[in-house]
């Protein structure tokens, strides 16, 4: 067409690009949602190396996926086969042991960065009026990310996926009445098997992986609709300039994109390939010794561990040891790693402080939080050990702290005495 | 009609109509979804009974390789004399005694044996703890172990510690709730236990 011959002349590339642009924007809102998720989205101009985790577990997600995605091209999900194609992968497919690690050391990485998201949250009160929501759906991706993980480690068919699962399937046994007929339909079978390896199998690499990218999606929509929160916990909206951009902000693309979280993108990187490259079983922590045996119905292996990510919870569930009400200790061990899991849900809801960031909190929620830490560790590393009396009693009063921290921050976040919130951000 | 106004009450019939069989739909359409999770025909066909032979089983030992049932690890002890005798002293250690839950045996084994009368020295157990499914250990010996300086013989489990004597029933303060379950069996002959199938049952 007429285009053709003055597409030599220079500027004429933009203007081409322009005039697509304007042909996509004519029929779907392209520049607009372009402005309004990247170089408009105003982001409090304080943010701190704790906002990258946000944008690092994007990046592992897009691991897991396109790694995930290779990985079913050559795994099969068949009892007799499941172990030995992961083998197969390992050793005969091209790349495929760098697949497989990028695979698995991605999940570690996934609850190392979420945890540190989620724990930033927590400091800066990010879950406070108006962003509950994105707390939810951000809780409702920990649990999904839950299930992915428990269910992709069943996978391998090793030893310790075997027995890890018959575990943590038992546990719905603990619910009264029903339990017994529940875990048989949960396994499809009368104890685990290919059954329950098939149906594990469907939901960690399509259902679940829809769920995730979808609350991915409204966590988002969320979190651009009402702003970021920051380390102050100062409403950045409420100061505007005449063009109504907020004061205290800056745009978050270009000046986070590549100012923050590339650099951050790139260091993270490197510390994640050291792991895939030089230690992508970490002592036994990412990928657990006995699970390089194939799965044995017969034979437990002597010492059963959940992967780290799952071991503060663990403890938690092995902390009851006490019959109460006419229940057994094994119901009420559920009950409470059931509620440690939920009671962070409602925490937009414990606090009632009339601040929102740690630093302007009083000493007592200081020291709760940094208790709760304390907990948290000493509870995730209790799960990895083989119980004893004195671990056990550990464990039960770590129990109290990870639940005293949230069931009495309603009293101590309104009893305390804290700062007064700037107006601005500071300088 | 032509008037434009609206009629809310039937707005609202109509509404709640939709709704309840739309539900009804929703509830019906799940069916086969969660229907399709239980066990198959194939996986029912597998749990069918299964055969042991303990013609060649020595007093104190324990059937190897362990026979399956249901896919389940399958205890067999042929008990002595002085094992048996020693699970009356045994009691007042233990969570259920009596074997007073009926889910966890058959009626004919709901004694202190947890074995039919008639047999009394062979136990026949789900080798799954009550606990978490693990799968506990024997330790016949009667001695100090590890797990308990005071052992008097029977199974301990490695995942979270819960003992059981050598009928199966379960130690008091352990994190097992229940005895270790005996399966439905019967005998066809002296040396052949017929595991998953009894009177009750059959």
């Amino acid at each position: 067409m007429s285009d053709v011959k003055s597409s030599e002349k220079p500027g004429a590339v933009m203007a081409g690009v322009t005039q697509v642009v304007d042909w996509i924007d004519a029929r779907m809102p392209l520049v607009e949602t372009y402005e309004y998720h990247m170089s408009r989205y105003w982001a409090p101009k304080n943010f701190n190396l704790w906002y990258i985790f946000g944008v690092l577990s994007m990046v592992v997600l897009v691991n897991q996926l396109l790694t995930g995605i290779w990985l079913t091209m050559s795994y099969v999900p068949a009892g007799d086969k499941a172990f030995a194609s992961v083998e197969y992968i390992m050793r005969d497919v091209e790349f495929g042991w760098l697949l497989r690690y990028l695979h698995s050391s991605g999940a570690s990485a996934f609850f190392i960065v979420v945890y540190l998201h989620m724990f930033r949250g927590m400091m800066y009160g990010s879950y406070r009026k108006p962003r509950e929501l994105i707390w939810l759906f951000g809780m409702a991706i920990f649990l999904v990310l839950m299930a992915e993980g428990f269910m992709g480690y069943l996978l391998p068919w090793g030893n310790m996926s075997y027995w890890g699962a018959q575990v943590i399937v038992s546990l719905v046994g603990a619910i009264p009445v029903v339990g017994a007929d529940m875990m048989e339909w949960v396994r499809g079978d009368f104890l685990m098997s290919e059954i329950t390896l098939n149906r594990f199998f469907a939901l960690h690499v399509v259902a679940l992986p829809i769920m995730l990218i979808m609350l991915v999606f409204l966590h988002i929509v969320a979190l651009h609709h009402v702003g970021s929160n920051n380390p102050d916990g100062i409403d950045v909206k409420k100061h505007k300039d005449e063009n109504g951009k907020p004061l205290d902000t800056i745009a978050f693309h270009p000046y986070y994109t590549i100012g923050h979280d590339l650099p951050a993108i790139v260091l993270f990187l490197i510390v994640f390939c050291s792991v895939v490259f030089f230690a992508p079983e970490m002592g036994g922590y990412f990928l657990e010794p006995p699970n390089f045996e194939q799965a044995n119905p017969l034979k437990t292996p002597d010492h059963i561990a959940p992967v780290w990510y799952y071991t503060p919870f663990y403890a938690m569930l092995r902390a009851a040891t006490y019959p109460l009400f006419g229940m057994d200790a094994k119901f009420w061990g559920f009950v409470v790693m059931v509620g440690a899991i939920a009671l962070p849900v409602v925490l937009p809801w414990l606090d009632r402080s009339p601040v929102k960031s740690m630093r302007y909190k009083g000493a007592i929620s200081k020291g709760m939080l940094a208790m709760f830490i304390v907990s948290f560790f000493l509870l995730g590393w209790l799960g990895t050990q083989a119980a004893s009396p004195f671990y056990t009693l550990l464990a039960q009063v770590g129990t109290a702290g990870y639940f005293a921290y949230f069931v009495l921050m309603p009293w101590y976040t309104r009893v305390e005495k804290t700062k007064p919130v700037p107006e601005r951000v500071p300088a | 009609m032509s008037n434009g106004e609206v009629n809310l009450a039937r707005r609202r019939f109509l509404i709640g109509a939709t709704s309840v069989v739309g539900g009804a739909g929703v509830v019906g359409a799940a069916v086969p979804f969660l229907a399709s999770w239980q066990p198959s025909a194939k996986a029912k066909a597998l749990g069918a009974p299964v055969r042991a032979d303990v013609s060649k089983l020595r007093p104190g030992e324990i059937l190897g390789p362990l026979p399956e049932w249901r896919g389940k690890p399958i205890f067999v002890v042929k008990r002595t004399d002085a094992m048996l005798d020693q699970l009356e002293a045994l009691e007042p250690m233990l969570a259920d005694p009596g074997s007073a839950r009926p889910s966890q045996q058959p009626s004919y084994a709901a004694n202190r044996w947890r074995a039919r009368e008639e047999r009394k020295d062979l136990s026949v157990l789900i080798g799954i703890c009550t606990h978490l499914g693990c799968s506990p250990k024997y330790y016949p010996e009667v001695g100090p172990q590890a797990f308990d300086g005071n052992w008097k013989g029977g199974f301990f489990c490695p995942c979270h510690g819960s003992k059981f004597d050598l009928s199966g029933r379960v130690y008091a303060g352990v994190p097992a709730p229940s005895n270790l379950e005996v399966p439905p069996y019967t005998f066809e002959s002296d040396a052949i236990i017929l595991i998953g199938e009894d009177e009750e049952s059959a």
